[in-house]
């Protein structure tokens, strides 16, 4: 008996040790592919950033290594600060951005509470109907929004965008915020319905304050989405007043044959620092924004 | 903006008014459905103006002539079917799509596992680092690949050619330039699968791979029988909701080739932007993005159908 239980023990022990000499194997293994995904990530964006501080002389001796910046320079962040279309697509995302997430996000909170508390009939279907709208990709419908922007004569006009782009942000925001919506415990609303409360005052004074991280994960989305945009853009828009900076940096920088890399991705890098900041410091919000459309709601 | 606050200003007075009075409970419910009714309209406008609307339209115009004139019934699709440019399109986008969501479930779920392995408090900042790609604006990001492709400049050429190797036209020649968009595809997706994967991998109970200890269960088979079944569902949910947006994508094809060499690279979207926009043929574009419709209505319906169950069972 005593002796079964000693050898037991032995091989536990063995067993243990065995144990935790692959369990360091696999964590640094883990470390190894880790860091090879990482480089493959991050390789696009490096070499964005090596670019954009090499001037256009060293661009084109093709002598050294590429993926290092030699004589490293601000000079095509510096040009393209002071160059005014640069500043007019830079100006005009802004805009566009801006109204979009306000306008996006009114929509959709306004919605998301109708459909979560106070139904009426049909607020299903319409619920299910908001998650397929979802679904539809902008690509299946720049066709006949051409004709229809066109019969508005929105054309060649940023407009355009403030007015399409929400149909990008919305169903999303609205699906984010029924998940957020729907887990706040009903006795909340009936404390405020008792206290006298009207439905306006319980969205602004309880619901909204409650969904606080909702309502940034559905902001970052709605931003990123109308920042990041690129095939509306590109149909509608024609002139370099109107352009937004997605479409801009191309169209401007790009004369014919002549490729101004070093300009190209300083203004890529200046494009997408307000996204990467974002998320620098928000990632948590965007991170559940972006797992909330399958696991909440 | 200007729709929003108007709302909300009316609402405001009839929601107080429905407040104060003690009358009938009917009328109240009837009232506040139809605040309720006004509160969503905003959303149900923009979806029947902007979204069902342009859906039916595409419909009609996708069955008129080039300009516009006449009724042609089915024609733009049985021209499209039988034009050999067309038939490219449909392969490369089922082999552009199918590929990239395969690699990317697969790479992401590599990369979901490894992530859990270590510890809890260095997977902030992996996790930071590789959600990267997901964060720059896919158009911004392919033109620096664009670069990194270049013919005469490429840097992945430099370092083939120091380790002794030709350079390769990356997207000179059909099939490397197929390559090199779904490549491309999989760099930026794959952090969405493996936030996702990370994600269902930390609501599986620990409990359970206990469990499967204590029954002699090995690694494969704990992966084979505890972690698969447990992550079904959002597998299925990626897997297709990915599907979707790969099948339509239009970025990375548009910057890198504009769809050649020789046609070999378009997919639907661009194909159609190709065709509508650029050579002004409104109706046969329309019915190329139209060939998306019922596979995009498929993957639909059965990621609406995971979502659902996956709903159900958190509640339970």
């Amino acid at each position: 008996m005593s002796s079964t239980t000693a050898t037991a023990g032995a091989v536990a022990q063995a067993r243990r040790t065995s144990l935790h000499r692959q369990r360091a194997w696999t964590l640094k293994a883990s470390y190894a592919v880790l860091t090879l995904m990482v480089v493959f990530f991050l390789v696009p964006p490096f070499y964005m950033v090596m670019t954009s501080l090499k001037s256009s002389a060293e661009i084109s001796a093709q002598q050294g290594n590429p993926w290092i910046v030699q004589h490293p320079t601000l000079a095509n962040f510096a040009e393209l600060i002071a160059n005014s279309n640069f500043q007019t697509f830079f100006v005009n995302s802004v805009i566009v951005t801006v109204l979009v997430v306000v306008i996006s996000m009114s929509i959709s909170v306004l919605a998301a509470f109708s459909l979560t508390r106070m139904g009426f009939w049909g607020s299903q279907t319409l619920a299910t109907g908001v998650f397929l709208t979802y679904l539809i990709p902008a690509s299946l419908l720049f066709i006949p929004l051409f004709q229809i922007i066109g019969k508005l004569g929105l054309i060649n006009s940023f407009w355009c965008l403030v007015l399409l782009y929400p149909t990008l942000a919305v169903p999303f925001c609205t699906w984010i915020m029924i998940g957020y919506f729907s887990s706040i415990p009903r006795e909340l609303d009936e404390a405020a319905l008792i206290d006298g409360a009207g439905y306006m005052q319980m969205l602004l004074r309880i619901f909204i304050p409650v969904a606080m991280p909702g309502i940034i994960a559905a902001t970052i989305f709605a931003f990123t989405a109308s920042w990041g945009a690129f095939l509306y853009p590109l149909a509608y828009l024609y002139t370099t007043d109107q352009m937004v900076l997605t479409v801009g940096i191309v169209s401007d920088l790009i004369r014919g044959d002549v490729f101004q890399w070093g300009k190209i991705m300083a203004g890529c890098v200046l494009a997408a620092v307000p996204p990467v900041l974002i998320y620098a410091f928000l990632m948590d919000y965007y991170i559940a924004g972006l797992t909330a459309g399958a696991t909440k709601g | 903006m200007a729709d929003g606050t108007s709302i909300s200003a009316n609402l405001a007075a009839p929601a107080r008014a429905a407040m104060a009075p003690p009358s009938g409970m009917r009328k109240f419910m009837r009232r506040r459905s139809t605040i309720a009714v006004l509160m969503a309209m905003p959303l149900i406008l923009l979806i029947a103006g902007l979204v069902i609307w342009p859906a039916i339209y595409a419909i009609w115009l996708s069955m008129l002539n080039k300009r516009m004139t006449q009724f042609v019934g089915l024609g733009n699709y049985a021209f499209l079917l039988k034009r050999n440019t067309f038939q490219l399109v449909i392969f490369q986008s089922c082999l552009f799509a199918v590929t990239a969501v395969i690699l990317k479930a697969l790479l992401g779920f590599i990369v979901a596992h490894l992530m859990h392995n270590i510890p809890g408090k260095n997977q902030r900042i992996w996790r930071g680092l590789l959600l990267v790609p997901w964060v720059i604006p896919l158009a911004l990001s392919t033109l620096s690949w664009w670069w990194l492709f270049d013919p005469s400049y490429s840097a992945f050429n430099w370092i083939l050619n120091s380790l002794g190797f030709q350079s390769v036209p990356w997207l000179g020649v059909g099939w490397n330039a197929r390559f090199a968009v779904i490549a491309v595809n999989v760099w930026f997706g794959t952090p969405f699968f493996m936030i996702m994967y990370l994600a269902a991998l930390k609501s599986v109970p620990e409990q359970l791979y206990e469990a499967a200890a204590i029954d002699g269960a090995g690694p494969v088979q704990k992966l084979l029988h505890v972690t698969l079944p447990m992550m079904r569902n959002i597998i299925a949910i990626t897997v297709l909701f990915s599907l979707i947006v790969t099948f339509a994508d239009f970025d990375i094809v548009r910057i890198l080739t504009a769809g050649g060499p020789q046609d070999m690279t378009h997919l639907f979207a661009t194909y159609a932007f190709s065709v509508g926009i650029q050579s002004g043929d409104i109706p046969l574009g329309a019915s190329v993005s139209l060939f998306m419709l019922p596979i995009l209505a498929v993957a639909a319906f059965f990621v609406l159908r995971g979502v659902t169950r996956r709903t159900q069972e958190i509640a339970a």
